[in-house]
């Protein structure tokens, strides 16, 4: 075990944990503002990189694919949406016959290949894995990801303080006291899961640049990754008592936690192929240290109850 | 102001579970009439609170509200003209908001909600005033989350939220029951101070049968779905308990009244 191969190794671990931390941006916003788990994601993850790479391949200017990629994520978001509000079908049932089909679309999309690759040397990438050392600073793939981070929180903080961003908060926090005061919770359901799934699929756009290819199965267990995030945010962070902006920062600094103990993980002579079951248990311990904290160091209830008046 | 024209409503039909919970109720109400419901357990009352604010469609009948006839109108249009407290304290606010966001929220019913800010300064020192009325001190703490206040201050709060923007009716359903006594009086006091204010419609379900006597200008009773005694004026202030109770065997057919309505 050669500590040095370690260091080496956790500036991309970094990159990716920024890229991953976009996403999970996304997933938090239906995880934890709507109270929906929404897993279409799985496959939105797929679509935005493969969106993406094949615009970029006909010619288009990255930006404009980053923005298709978007599109095309909201797109995906808005079926299951309807698939949940205007047919009544489970949310999460919903999320998954939404990202069923998607695979059928991204095979598609990617012109019925598993995986298409993009040179960075012929192509002018916003983000890649060679871009980690050796380039000048200012084309850093960390310093990308930071900015564009900086600037989704700042485009999401101003979004959730205006009346359509205030509405899509409640109905998160009750509904029915939602529709009580005149909200549409249909419409903000619909809304908060195109923006989800737009701002993943925007985050697949740049993993797939990263990497250096779309591939099919780029989105599997993404909601377990984007979910390891927002719940690593919490329990590192949620003690210090930050502003949304902050909370949305301590999701994206969940990603990069999380790929760094990953990395950590892989050089202490983990199998690759193990990622996926060492994923799901990372989350699995991070979801139940609040619950069991809160069974077993609880602090005893007061003689009397607590006060309600 | 209100048009309630023989309105049923049955739940699970062709079930073993097929509860008529409404059968052909009539309620008239005009502007600034105060009316408390009283009723045993299934009574309806409820039930016809949830029908006028639209949470289903009724299966018969048509609903009118100020002349404009709502019965089709989905719950949140029919909240521009409605300001509604329910029994449960969680129920009328939104926990993981702050006071004075749960206070946007209810200034923006019926409005279209877009782009704008979500909550203004001019709006924030409005906000501070309407707070004093409830004496609670929630005036000092507009930045609060909901979350941290006790069932009797979000219940006040629910109460300040539905008339924030005056409604055409308010929709009270047992807004005191799960209170104590003492914060229940002070929510009652509210209600009362508020209502006469803005010389509100409202419509106030009660278990306690002292509450409905001396509180609004009309009192009903409801029974399997129905009104059954509807009286108002001089008639009802002379009301005492026993009256009421004795009327609701007597309507109900000699079916003694249930505990928790003795309990009043």
């Amino acid at each position: 075990m050669n500590i040095m191969a370690l260091f080496n190794a956790l500036p991309g671990a970094c990159a990716q944990g920024l890229i991953w931390g976009i996403m999970a941006i996304g997933v938090f916003i239906t995880y934890w503002i709507l109270d929906l788990a929404d897993l279409t994601v799985d496959g939105t993850m797929c679509t935005g990189g493969a969106v993406c790479i094949m615009m970029m391949l006909s010619g288009y200017n990255v930006w404009v694919s980053l923005l298709a990629a978007f599109l095309a994520g909201m797109l995906a978001g808005l079926v299951t949406g309807l698939l949940h509000t205007a047919f009544g079908i489970p949310a999460i049932l919903a999320g998954i016959l939404s990202q069923l089909g998607l695979y059928s679309i991204n095979l598609r999309i990617m012109d019925n290949k598993a995986n298409q690759a993009i040179s960075v040397d012929k192509y002018s990438l916003l983000v890649s894995l060679r871009y980690i050392k050796g380039v000048p600073f200012y084309r850093n793939t960390l310093l990308i990801a930071l900015l564009i981070i900086a600037l989704l929180i700042g485009l999401l903080y101003w979004f959730f303080g205006t009346e359509l961003g205030c509405s899509i908060r409640a109905t998160g926090s009750n509904p029915n006291m939602s529709r009580a005061q005149g909200i549409n919770t249909d419409l903000t359901k619909i809304v908060g899961l195109m923006l989800s799934n737009g701002i993943v699929a925007f985050a697949s756009g740049l993993y797939a640049q990263y990497q250096g290819f779309a591939d099919i199965n780029a989105g599997r267990g993404a909601i377990v990754i984007g979910l390891a995030a927002v719940i690593i945010g919490q329990v590192v962070f949620g003690r210090i008592h930050g502003n949304f902006a902050f909370k949305l920062l301590s999701v994206a600094m969940g990603g990069v936690i999380y790929y760094l103990v990953l990395q950590v993980v892989l050089w202490l002579g983990l199998n690759a192929n193990d990622l996926k079951l060492i994923s799901a248990m990372i989350v699995a311990i991070f979801l139940a240290i609040p619950y069991l904290k809160g069974k077993h160091f609880s602090k005893p209830v007061k003689k009397g109850g607590a006060n309600r008046a | 102001m209100l048009d309630i024209n023989r309105i049923s409503k049955t739940f699970n039909r062709g079930t073993v579970n097929e509860k008529r919970a409404l059968s052909g109720l009539d309620l008239h109400l005009a502007e600034g009439d105060f009316v408390t419901v009283i009723g045993g357990n299934g009574a309806g009352k409820s039930t016809m609170l949830n029908a006028i604010a639209g949470t289903w469609f009724v299966d018969e009948g048509s609903l009118l509200i100020d002349g404009t006839d709502v019965t089709r109108l989905p719950e949140h249009r029919r909240a521009a003209y409605l300001g509604r407290v329910f029994q449960d304290p969680m129920t009328g606010t939104a926990a993981s908001m702050q006071i004075e966001e749960n206070l946007a929220l209810a200034a923006r019913r019926g409005k279209h909600r877009n782009l704008r800010k979500g909550i203004t300064s001019k709006e924030r020192e409005a906000y501070r005033e309407q707070l004093k009325i409830l004496e609670l001190g929630l005036e000092d703490r507009l930045t609060t989350g909901v979350g941290l206040l006790s069932g009797g201050q979000r219940q006040a709060l629910t109460l300040l939220m539905a008339t924030l923007q005056k409604p055409k009716l308010l929709l009270l359903d047992e807004h005191t029951a799960a209170l104590d006594p003492k914060t229940a009086a002070k929510v009652l006091e509210a209600t009362d101070k508020i209502v006469g204010r803005d010389n509100l419609t409202t419509i106030m379900i009660t278990h306690n049968m002292k509450d409905a006597i001396h509180h609004g200008n009309r009192l009903v009773m409801m029974h399997e779905g129905h009104i059954i005694y509807d009286v108002s004026g001089e008639e009802k202030r002379k009301l005492t308990v026993s009256d009421l109770l004795h009327k609701f065997e007597e309507a109900s057919g000699g079916e003694f009244a249930n505990d928790r309505m003795m309990l009043a």
